[in-house]
């Protein structure tokens, strides 16, 4: 658990730079809908994370990502 | 019952609001009449076409028009059938063969359309387990293609070759990879570059498909293209190319050396499961080709529009997509979709037919007055289409 929660705090880091609207961010956090994202956003944040954790997150897995909760699931099978 | 056509209100909504000001419909032009490559009659008014992909201004070449003429005699209208099966009649070949002339390569496939070809061939290649590796801005087409197929996608930085680089070296050594590049982008009009991209890619054992509709018949000294230009022609897998822009008719095609490639006549669906284009078609089209070989002098006029609207436009105080003229296309950016709007209308009243470009066509959210010339506009019709320009910038105040 406290694996988890050093990758949410870690991908939190990273989700702040872009979280223009200040929103709260907790693990049913929706990028499109409460941080309100546009895919040229979602585009420079996915590379950030790519290139903190040095993984590739395919098109085809980030459009299984809607939360910040299964962002944090997500890095964490890419990273194991 | 949920109405399935729910989903399309932002967009009926947006376009509800544009066009209640009054706006004529950017998006509902009909050409009544077309004089030439360069010239068509627009609501009754005399207009110049600076918007056509028509580079080299094939549409009314007399041998394109009488080959068609002839093979519709000889063929008839077209050929109600798969390519596979009824639909390859002798100008399909001569047109392939035309091809394999034009880029000096082992095969080619000729598809319905472009859109068709870039469906076919990356959905195809690309298989479950392997990767393609693709631009941001690549066009629908391609994104289609990968959607269809069912390879891992990954996405990178609009021409960064070193977010391609990093992205191949993440990847399984083993796994089997697609990277798909353009020549020229379609809506900013810049180049890529290949030769560094194409390098990194053959390192990583990746195969490289580049796309290069923008830039057929005009770049690169046998107009092949911007692979060719950058002196990395031999390295690419695949080039995939239409009919549609510079050849003047249309069709879509890929080209290759790879041994194994007439495998594809048998399994790519998108080139089985649909008619063969009418025979007058591939005939116009093989001549367009052929004569494109020998087109050097029309390439360095458009290269002369090209620099002469570039800088004209820049002069005047537009703000436009690339630094320098990089292709046939130049991008003039508009501050939003209202004012775009306005502008494409005024320039249309001033007798101009440009393209709006609006997301998500658009990278980056832009929307784009996107001006693509002909080999043959006239130098005249270039300052013609300045001063229209200027006029127009004037009125809607967007210089």
């Amino acid at each position: 658990m406290t694996d988890r929660s050093a990758m949410f705090d870690k991908l939190k880091s990273l989700i702040e730079p872009f979280n223009k609207k200040g929103a709260a961010l907790s693990d049913a956090t929706t990028f499109a809908g409460d941080l309100e994202w546009d895919s040229l956003t979602v585009m420079d944040f996915v590379a950030e994370v790519e290139d903190a954790f040095d993984i590739v997150i395919t098109m085809n897995m980030q459009a299984e990502i809607e939360t910040v909760g299964q962002l944090v699931d997500a890095v964490i099978k890419l990273t194991d | 019952m949920t109405d399935l056509f729910s989903k399309f209100d932002p967009l009926i909504e947006q376009r509800r609001s544009l066009l209640s000001t009054g706006l004529t419909d950017p998006f509902g032009l009909v050409m009544e009449k077309v004089l030439s490559p360069t010239v068509a009659i627009c609501n009754g008014k005399e207009t110049i076409l600076l918007g056509t992909y028509n580079y080299m201004g094939m549409t009314f070449d007399d041998d394109v028009i009488a080959a068609g003429k002839q093979s519709f005699d000889d063929f008839g209208a077209g050929t109600t059938g798969s390519r596979v099966l009824n639909g390859t009649f002798h100008p399909h070949r001569d047109v392939e063969a035309a091809l394999r002339e034009f880029y000096d390569m082992d095969h080619a496939m000729v598809f319905s359309t472009g859109y068709q070809a870039n469906l076919g061939i990356i959905s195809t290649i690309a298989g479950k387990g392997d990767y393609i590796i693709l631009d941001i801005d690549s066009h629908a087409s391609i994104y289609d293609g990968c959607k269809m197929g069912d390879a891992e996608i990954v996405a990178f930085r609009h021409n960064d070759v070193e977010a391609l680089e990093k992205r191949l070296k993440r990847l399984p050594p083993e796994a089997g990879k697609l990277v798909i590049l353009e020549g020229v982008y379609s809506m900013l009009g810049d180049v890529a570059p290949l030769k560094e991209m194409i390098r990194i890619s053959k390192e990583a054992g990746a195969m490289v498909l580049v796309d290069e509709a923008h830039s057929m018949g005009f770049i690169g000294e046998n107009g092949r293209g911007v692979a060719e230009e950058q002196g990395c022609l031999d390295d690419v897998d695949f080039i995939i190319g239409t009919f549609s822009k510079s050849v003047g008719t249309v069709g879509g095609f890929c080209v290759s050396n790879h041994p194994k490639f007439e495998i594809l006549r048998l399994v790519c669906r998108p080139y089985v499961f649909t008619a063969a284009l009418p025979p007058s078609v591939m005939a116009s089209s093989a001549v367009s080709i052929r004569k494109l070989m020998h087109g050097g002098n029309k390439r360095a006029h458009l290269w002369e529009n090209s620099k002469t609207l570039h800088k004209g436009l820049r002069d005047l105080g537009f703000k436009l997509g690339t630094e320098t003229p990089q292709s046939a296309i130049i991008a003039v950016i508009m501050p939003d979709l209202e004012r775009g709007a306005m502008m494409w209308e005024a320039l249309l009243k001033e007798g101009l037919y440009v393209n709006l470009a609006r997301p998500p066509a658009t990278p980056a959210g832009m929307t784009l007055l996107r001006c693509s010339l002909c080999a043959e506009h006239t130098a005249e019709q270039v300052q013609d289409i300045l001063g229209r320009f200027e006029r127009a910038g004037k009125a809607i105040g967007i210089i």
